[in-house]
């Protein structure tokens, strides 16, 4: 139940308290093994993303077209491309796309999302109709045919694989956000808040948004593994980040030609995108236990 | 008589609903085709086709009409059948689909026969087991195959089964010396090599199929597992269940007959909407496999940029799922009694 002290945008107890529920989730989800590797790991990806000049062992772009095609070993911990680039060292800067992808695509879709749902949800009637018309509309789509279809329509490039995802993620934040807002519409303290003479406006902002968070924010954690899978795929269609850029589903891509002769091309970038998703899916996995009322109770 | 009328007023409703949904889904896929970067007049005219040439194509296509025009006249062309041409081909984009589909189907059917006999049977294990250590292997096998990307599963499977162990076919649908010694009559390859008695086609077509279905299936079990499990958690916790035993029915009898029976019909909503979500993993699994559909007909189009196609296929897609949506629904509410 302390979950809900978050939800209070009290300025004077609002750090301590929330730091509080920080470490009372973070001490529940390291007590179960799977969610403490999902926590790992996504620690880990952070480190390397911030460390990555560090900890590369070589320039991700140097071309040694000497050494193409090595297998892991002497000096290349993965081996090098077919251009002689060392791939471990691609893998630790392409960590860094990877994360700029979730951080902006979380960034996009958290407040959309929510903007969308509690408008719809607080206000009803015909806006909400229309609103939730268009959610099913987008929702009525595979992520991926979507994303694809509006990098089509934008031309091939990171940044647009990110709108593109970004315009295709915010759907089901928008439902939750709806759903949560519905439920707070009836609230005394909002009835309180409107007799005050507080605004629509201002009771969505103040008032049901804080409340909607702590969901919302679950739901972009578990979004995450789709959004890895999504960004890789559509690089590994071409249609993503373009090579020579360090991006774990344009390397599968280059790397499929050689991919008899040398399995290390396609191997390692792939396994860094399973043990990323992995983990999202693993931690949200223990976020939804964590934060799950009956589970709560049963303690 | 006033049920007949609520009801009336019910399937009425839903399909004003569904035809909202229908015209939203065509401005979203017109908007799409109006934004895409390729030029069509180039795409048809040529590079070096003089500027009258261009105008008169330009003016034909009406592109030179107000944004609205263009739109109410792409609507009299989808309500007439008329999803244009594909460029890169030059035949009629239905055409191409609908000789592309059958591929798919095949692949889709198979995959989620594969995803249900395995999730199925996991998310009742690990519903009756919970929070013992089948569960939890349950719950990371299944979350492993949600997590895969099933472009490079596809083709580490490629290395490891076909280059190395040889147990299966490679890329295609079948052994490039088959092609052509089978009539198409219904597409689906299977099919017709049974109908032409060669089994030897039948075989290999197996042989290629068995591979890109098991890794679709297997990522579409993680979902129905979660769901089954979840489902049969709800069931197991009812009184009904401890009655059951009272009476004197084993514990897989009142699992299988009592708690099972009465998930079946989620169950056929949740499979029926996995089907759905395959079409996403066949797109990058037909590319890599090199299958003949639906999914390899879309990317190869979208590299291109051959807007009719891709907005044909757009199209599709999403009716396909609103489809899958109605009959889910229309099934839960005809054998859900408490819905009527």
């Amino acid at each position: 139940m302390t979950v809900k002290d978050t939800d209070m945008p009290r300025q004077a107890s609002q750090l301590p308290s929330s730091l509080l529920v920080l470490r009372n989730i973070l001490t529940f989800l390291m007590r179960s093994p799977t969610s403490a590797f999902g926590l790992i790991v996504l620690g880990l990806l952070i480190v390397i993303a911030a460390f990555a000049p560090l900890i590369a062992t070589h320039d991700p772009y140097a071309q040694d077209l000497a050494n193409t095609l090595k297998a892991p070993g002497n000096g290349h911990y993965f081996g090098t491309d077919e251009l002689g680039r060392d791939i471990f060292s691609r893998l630790v800067w392409g960590s860094r796309i990877s994360l700029t992808i979730i951080f902006l695509v979380s960034i996009v879709v958290g407040p959309i999302g929510m903007i969308v749902g509690t408008t719809a949800g607080y206000m009803g009637g015909r806006l909400d109709t229309i609103m939730m018309r268009i959610t099913d509309i987008f929702l009525s789509f595979p992520s991926l045919i979507l994303s694809l279809a509006f990098v089509a329509a934008l031309g091939p490039s990171l940044n647009n694989a990110i709108i593109a995802i970004a315009l295709t993620a915010w759907p089901p934040i928008a439902r939750l956000a709806r759903a949560e807002a519905m439920t707070f519409r009836k609230a005394d303290y909002i009835a309180a808040a409107r007799l005050q003479g507080a605004s629509d406006m201002r009771i969505i902002f103040k008032s049901i948004m804080p409340m909607c968070l702590p969901s919302v924010l679950i739901r972009l954690t578990l979004n995450m593994a789709t959004v890895i899978l999504t960004a890789a795929g559509l690089g590994f269609l071409g249609l993503g980040a373009q090579p020579p850029m360090p991006e774990w589903g344009a390397m599968i891509a280059t790397g499929r030609r050689y991919m008899i002769d040398s399995w290390w091309l396609v191997t390692f970038p792939g396994l860094a995108i399973l043990t990323v998703s992995l983990a999202f899916n693993l931690l949200g996995d223990g976020l939804r236990d964590a934060l799950d009322p009956k589970q709560m109770n049963r303690r | 008589m006033q049920n007949a009328q609520l009801r009336l007023k019910s399937v009425s409703s839903q399909a004003t609903t569904i035809l909202i949904t229908l015209l939203g889904l065509l401005v979203l896929t017109f908007v799409i085709g109006r934004m895409m970067p390729a030029d069509p007049v180039r795409a048809i005219v040529g590079e070096d086709a003089t500027r009258e040439t261009y105008e008169m194509v330009y003016h034909q296509l009406g592109l030179d009409r107000p944004i609205w025009e263009q739109f109410l006249r792409y609507l009299g062309d989808v309500l007439t059948g008329d999803f244009g041409t594909s460029i890169r081909t030059g035949q009629p984009v239905m055409q191409d689909i609908l000789r592309a589909m059958p591929a798919t189907i095949e692949l889709a059917t198979f995959a989620i026969l594969i995803g249900a006999g395995l999730g199925i049977p996991l998310g009742v294990t690990a519903a009756v087991n919970k929070d013992k250590w089948q569960d939890h292997i349950i719950r990371v096998f299944s979350l492993f195959g949600h997590s895969m990307p099933i472009f490079w599963t596809g083709m580490i499977a490629l290395i490891v089964f076909y280059a190395h162990l040889g147990w299966v076919g490679g890329s295609g649908r079948m052994e490039q010396f088959y092609i052509g010694m089978v009539d198409e009559r219904t597409g689906f390859l299977l099919i017709d090599s049974l109908l032409a008695g060669e089994m030897d086609v039948f075989w290999s077509a197996v042989n290629h199929l068995i591979l890109p279905a098991s890794l679709l299936g297997y990522s579409s079990s993680a979902y129905i597992t979660r769901m089954t499990r979840s489902f049969m958690l709800d069931q197991l916790g009812q009184e009904y269940m401890t009655t059951a035993r009272v009476k004197g029915l084993s514990r897989g009898q009142t699992i299988w007959l009592h708690a099972f029976g009465n998930i079946r019909v989620q169950l056929v909503t949740i499979v029926a909407l996995a089907y759905g979500s395959l079409l996403e993993g066949a797109v990058l699994i037909e590319t890599v496999f090199a299958w003949p559909g639906f999914g390899q007909y879309l990317t190869n189009n979208l590299i291109i940029g051959d807007m009719n196609a891709v907005m044909t296929c757009v199209l599709i897609v999403g009716v396909i799922f609103i489809v899958l949506n109605l009959l889910s629904d229309l099934l839960y509410r005809t054998f859900d009694p408490r819905t009527k």
